[in-house]
């Protein structure tokens, strides 16, 4: 870690107009469940669509893409990154101080409207579930999102084709695939925690957190290493 | 006259604190070869590295910045890798050739950070200083991205500055830059050399690399076409016959004035106005607004027809009769 990156990293996150785009979904949430609250407030038949579809399968992943690509893609792109690697400051502390600004971020955005829907929905307890599965998915998936940007140079593209054809499409599909979907370790994870049964828990709640757990760790290694290699393109012959 | 001299001054103390050393280094990109077997050592002084684009300068800085893995040979700097070790950047200071910079940030923030990223004993007092260093004193507390281009580069380079490296890598500095900022930013490379520093800057325009009295390493399509002292090598570039289109508003008048000038090989007057062929490209350039001041000739157009940095270039490579050879590296 180094409190230097990560001032750097959160200024320049905050400050790009493109974080403004992570507001509309959390508020979106949190307004189509008062809706169907107020228009009916038995959950059973909405309660899963909303907190599933739209939460876990939206609103999360959406925005730990949007920060976990930028925390250190954007660098990548415009060449700022150099000002970091520049330095005696080792690759991992670098890495560490990314992954904790964009999962800082993305959990912050994501889990107090998740927070605040499962009050809605069914009170505290899911509230609290939600929130917690939130955070740790939060970690997860901005590990993987930080390591995408070091690793190619279309973070957002291959990002986008995993949290929808991979955990949206073949998550539903093949029950393979979700031993390698966040998504499904998230929902378990809340599911299990908020004490709720409108969410579906389709990995066990040890896999689901052992495997939270792997795509972190797993990430931030790859992440690290890639950064140590990491090279600068210029003119060509 | 042979160019191909050793990159130091041979007498000079050398430590391996401040030697960046490359010994057969290649670099491709598939099929590309980017630089091909450049064998030099840079010590403390002041050094061009000179060519045209796409010679592999970027390719070759990036290779001693420890940016880039050599394909083939070995980069060190202060007898260490330089290739994933981050360790350099205690003694080395990287000024890239993009012009990204944290427009957010304050240039005081910038440079504040810099210091603070090298684990300096004292970021503040450093950040001053190299803020100080480059004349951004009275603007360190506006923020970056309100900067013209030459500020934002000098920024960069107090960053750069700020840990005092005793290896300093400048990709392009001078682009940008005013007149008045590039003699100061010369003489204050000069000023780093001379505390004990290796700075070494790349440049495509001959006239930069002239104001350099070190050394100059000249890459031509990834090759070390030539290093030595500048002004062997200057020579060899001034003693080619330059050729000029000039259009005036009497072309003949013109001519013969001209043909009287010692630097002025040949005129010829076609009706598309005058070729002239000068034997030196600054005697002439200076002489001709004299010369048409006083014959009172406006002279509406000049344009150097084969002056091409690529030309320049072969011509130095091929040599007038040889002299610099294709890989004239020193051992």
């Amino acid at each position: 870690m180094n409190g230097t990156v990560a001032a750097i990293s959160a200024r320049a996150l905050l400050g790009r107009r493109r974080f403004l785009l992570l507001l509309p979904l959390p508020v979106l949430l949190v307004g189509l469940a008062a809706l169907a609250h107020a228009a009916q407030p038995d959950p059973t038949d909405w309660g899963g669509p909303v907190l599933a579809g739209l939460g876990f399968g939206v609103v999360l992943p959406m925005i730990a893409l949007l920060v976990g690509t930028a925390v250190l893609g954007a660098e990548i792109d415009d060449g700022t990154i150099v000002h970091l690697l520049a330095t005696p400051v080792a690759r991992r502390d670098i890495v560490l101080a990314k992954l904790l600004v964009a999962a800082g971020i993305t959990a912050a955005v994501s889990a107090v409207p998740m927070y605040l829907t499962g009050l809605i929905v069914a009170g505290g307890r899911l509230g609290l579930g939600l929130a917690l599965a939130s955070v740790l998915g939060s970690a997860a998936y901005s590990a993987v999102f930080l390591t995408l940007s070091v690793l190619t140079r279309r973070p957002v593209l291959i990002g986008l084709l995993y949290v929808l054809i991979w955990e949206g499409l073949l998550g539903n599909l093949l029950a393979g695939s979700r031993l390698l979907s966040i998504q499904q370790y998230t929902l378990t994870i809340a599911a299990k925690a908020g004490d709720t049964t409108l969410l579906p828990d389709k990995v066990s709640l040890p896999v689901a957190l052992v495997m939270t757990a792997v795509f972190l760790i797993g990430g931030t290694v790859l992440a690290i290493e890639r950064l140590r290699s990491f090279r600068l393109t210029g003119e060509t012959a | 006259m042979n160019p191909t001299l050793d990159a130091g001054p041979a007498a000079a103390p050398t430590t391996t604190a401040n030697t960046v050393e490359l010994r057969g280094v290649s670099r491709w990109y598939g099929n590309v070869v980017a630089v091909n077997d450049v064998t030099m050592t840079l010590r403390q002084g002041v050094t061009g590295l000179l060519g045209p684009n796409g010679a592999g300068k970027t390719t070759l800085l990036h290779m001693m910045a420890g940016f880039l893995s050599p394909s083939q040979g070995e980069v060190t700097v202060a007898g260490q890798p330089a290739w994933r070790n981050p360790e350099i950047y205690r003694t080395l200071g990287l000024v890239a050739d993009r012009e990204a910079v944290y427009g957010f940030l304050t240039a005081w923030q910038f440079v504040l950070a810099s210091a603070r990223l090298h684990k300096l004993p004292d970021p503040a007092g450093s950040a001053r200083q190299a803020l100080a260093q480059m004349e951004l004193t009275d603007v360190a507390q506006r923020r970056i991205e309100t900067f013209s281009k030459g500020m934002r580069q000098r920024t960069r380079v107090a960053a750069a500055l700020v840990h005092q490296p005793s290896v300093l890598l400048l990709d392009e500095p001078f682009n940008g830059m005013d007149p008045r900022q590039r003699m100061h930013m010369m003489a204050l490379l000069h000023r780093r050399a001379e505390a004990g520093a290796t700075v070494l800057f790349s440049s495509h325009i001959l006239a930069e690399v002239e104001q350099v009295s070190g050394t100059v390493q000249v890459i031509v399509a990834g090759r070390l076409a030539a290093s030595g002292d500048y002004r062997s090598i200057r020579r060899l570039m001034t003693h080619r016959p330059h050729v000029f289109a000039i259009r005036s508003s009497d072309d003949r008048r013109l001519a013969v004035a001209l043909l009287a000038e010692p630097a002025v090989a040949g005129v010829d007057v076609g009706p598309a106005g005058l070729t002239v062929r000068a034997s030196d490209y600054g005697t002439f350039a200076r002489a001709l607004p004299r010369i048409a001041l006083r014959e009172g000739v406006r002279v509406r157009q000049v344009t150097p027809s084969d002056e091409s940095l690529e030309s320049v270039f072969a011509y130095l490579v091929a040599g007038p009769s040889g002299v610099a050879g294709p890989n004239g590296g020193s051992a």
